[in-house]
């Protein structure tokens, strides 16, 4: 069922916590809200689910309003952030509990929490109570009580924030795959970009209270629509400088501007990955650090008469060779992405993206 | 089990005064019942139960500490519900004005009684108009006794409900429980530990009180004397043994809620 949100608002008190916000997302879609912790993305979930009324605006089901329809009748799955299993209830009792509510016979009860119990793994654990569960088993249970009355639309609160690392990973496995098996418009609200980016078919960025960005995952790292999502999504440098004869200069790195009016003052984003760093002895930055990740090698440098500078290469890449703290170093700008500073939206690629 | 840790001199010091306070003050005058009850033997009991104004005492008492569980409970619960879920103007003053009875001496609650409803009261001309009699009557006790036992099952239920947040209420409703199947299937049970520990205090405050059903039922033998204005009065007449068998009634009954006290707290960390 496609699910689209109309000029929502709503404020606690003082604070505006879901800012006109507008939103499509399409039947059978698995759908990210990615943005930092307050930024309003559980806020819209929850209004979708009718937890939380919008102060205006409108939720859309497959084209049909839905505002005057209260939580229990919107036929939405929920996965709270930190389960709400019925803690009195066996992971049997939590699972059926949809089904006892709508009066579904004993016999239909049994059958779907058998059939899901199976395709969650969690096949001879029916009879626990969840206080005796794993984390990601209670995950899964809760994951399954959402999903056994069938429902139209999965919405997901920050669904794998309690977990540690480990299981993290294995429940966005999980999500994928279910959700490859079972097909039900979903949502998940997720403050992590690597899940939301590994997981979702789309990702929308929200920040303030606003849609930043709706898109696809590569998309969405290829052509950022607002300095925020450049910002927020991968690692990058950010400068704020002045245009001057098609470039910003940031020291002695001149950051390409084509097409800038002179005078515009900007925010240049620059990816830590679309950046080269070689050494020349006449360069025009100096080395400080180089820091090991795993496979990946980040450098840090100064620019001359100007900031500190980030980039980052795979381990064994040749770029690196020669390469060490005090060495001096050149600087080449693959990629810059600059916004103007009061509009915050795109106004210049160099090189424009293919 | 911790492991037991040698104490040092003060602390053996401290723990001493700590227990011979306890005893002071909780164990000796239990004892001291205890010892006269044996002493006395099966004849103080039976003094209670052949006399007519003692049985008529204790059903009292058993008839109102019942209407204080019904009542304070469903009120309790239902009140609790209200000022833990819901944000309205008063609620900071109904919080506070919930705990009255507890700071009220039940004198005063039962003479404020008096005032509204005894001789000259506000309501009496009404009353006596419609033929009902509260002030020295059964009414009149039972208001007393719902008033000082109010706060007991609503205070520990509201404590719970804070506790559990109302992320499983949510969950229920998303998964189609009308409100009155997301009371009963959600939260009562996980209310039920909070709510029987506060009915045990109901009852347990509702059998001993004293102080605001005698100034509001006047304690008249075989009509308003409950089982402690029983003792009270035949102390007064010098009746000993019936005083301190239905004492022991009573301490009996304060030893089986203790118990049952005990019992749900176990049972709740059991299930945490």
């Amino acid at each position: 069922m496609s699910i689209r949100v109309d000029h929502l608002y709503k404020r606690f008190g003082d604070f505006v916590a879901v800012d006109d916000v507008s939103l499509e997302v399409e039947s059978g879609e698995l759908v990210a809200f990615l943005g930092p912790s307050g930024s309003g993305k559980s806020s819209i979930l929850r209004i979708i689910a009718g937890l939380e009324r919008a102060d205006s605006g409108s939720v859309f089901f497959a084209g049909q309003a839905a505002d005057h329809l209260h939580a229990r009748a919107r036929g939405v799955g929920f996965v709270f952030q930190h389960y709400a299993l019925f803690r009195h209830m066996t992971v049997a009792q939590n699972i059926a509990f949809g089904l006892r509510v709508q009066g579904k016979s004993r016999a239909d009860q049994g059958l779907r929490v058998h059939e899901l119990l199976d395709l969650m793994g969690l096949a001879g654990l029916g009879e626990r109570y969840p206080r005796q569960l794993s984390g990601g088993q209670r995950q899964r249970v809760a994951l399954a009580r959402a999903l056994a009355p069938q429902p139209q639309v999965l919405l997901l609160d920050e669904p794998f924030g309690a977990v540690d690392a480990r299981v993290r990973e294995e429940l966005r496995h999980w999500l994928r795959r279910l959700h490859d098996e079972v097909h039900v418009t979903s949502i998940f609200v997720t403050h992590d970009q690597e899940e939301a980016f590994s997981v979702a078919d789309k990702v929308i960025v929200i920040n303030r209270g606003r849609v930043e960005q709706a898109a696809s995952p590569a998309d969405i790292l290829d052509h950022p629509a607002t300095e925020f999502v450049a910002r927020f999504i991968g690692d990058a440098n950010v400068y704020e400088g002045k245009a001057l004869g098609g470039v910003v200069p940031i020291g002695r790195l001149e950051i390409p501007a084509a097409g800038v009016t002179d005078g515009t003052e900007v925010s240049a984003v620059l990816r830590f990955y679309d950046l080269k760093f070689w050494k020349e002895d006449q360069g025009i930055a100096r080395v400080v650090r180089t820091m090991t990740l795993g496979d990946r090698v980040k450098v840090e440098a100064v620019i001359d008469d100007g900031p500190v500078i980030y980039s980052q290469f795979p381990r064994r890449s040749s770029l690196l060779a020669g390469i060490e703290p005090g060495c001096r170093i050149h600087i080449e700008v693959t990629l810059a992405r600059l916004y103007p500073k009061d509009a915050g939206i795109l106004v210049s690629t160099t090189p424009p993206p293919a | 089990m911790p492991e037991r840790k040698r104490l040092n001199p003060g602390q053996k010091l401290l723990l001493a005064l700590v227990l011979a306070y306890l005893g002071l003050i909780l164990a000796l005058p239990l004892a001291a019942l205890a010892v006269r009850a044996l002493e006395s033997g099966p004849g103080m009991l039976l003094a209670i139960f052949s006399d007519p104004a003692a049985l008529e005492g204790l059903k009292l008492t058993l008839v109102l500490a019942g209407i204080a569980l019904v009542g304070n409970g469903l009120v309790g619960v239902a009140a609790a519900l209200v000022l833990v879920r819901h944000r309205f103007f008063g609620r900071g003053l109904l919080d506070t004005l919930v705990d009255l009875p507890l700071a009220v001496s039940p004198v005063m609650t039962g003479l404020a009684f008096l005032l509204l409803f005894g001789r000259g009261g506000w309501f009496e001309p009404w009353l006596t108009l419609a033929g009902i009699k509260v002030s020295f009557a059964f009414p009149g006790m039972v208001l007393a006794t719902l008033f000082v036992t109010f706060p007991f099952t609503l205070r520990e239920v509201a404590y719970v409900l804070l506790e559990l947040g109302n992320d499983e209420e949510e969950a229920a409703v998303t998964l189609g429980a009308s409100p009155w199947q997301t009371f009963l299937l959600v939260t009562l049970p996980n209310l039920r530990f909070g709510l029987g520990y506060g009915l045990v205090l109901t009852l347990a405050r509702a059998l001993g009180e004293f102080g605001a059903v005698l100034v509001i039922g006047g304690a008249i033998s075989g009509q308003t004397q409950t089982a402690t204005t029983f003792i009270y009065n035949a102390l007064e007449e010098r009746q000993t043994p019936a005083a301190y068998g239905m004492a022991l009634i009573l301490a009996t009954a304060s030893v089986l809620f203790l118990l049952s006290l005990e019992w749900i707290k176990r049972r709740r960390d059991k299930e945490k």
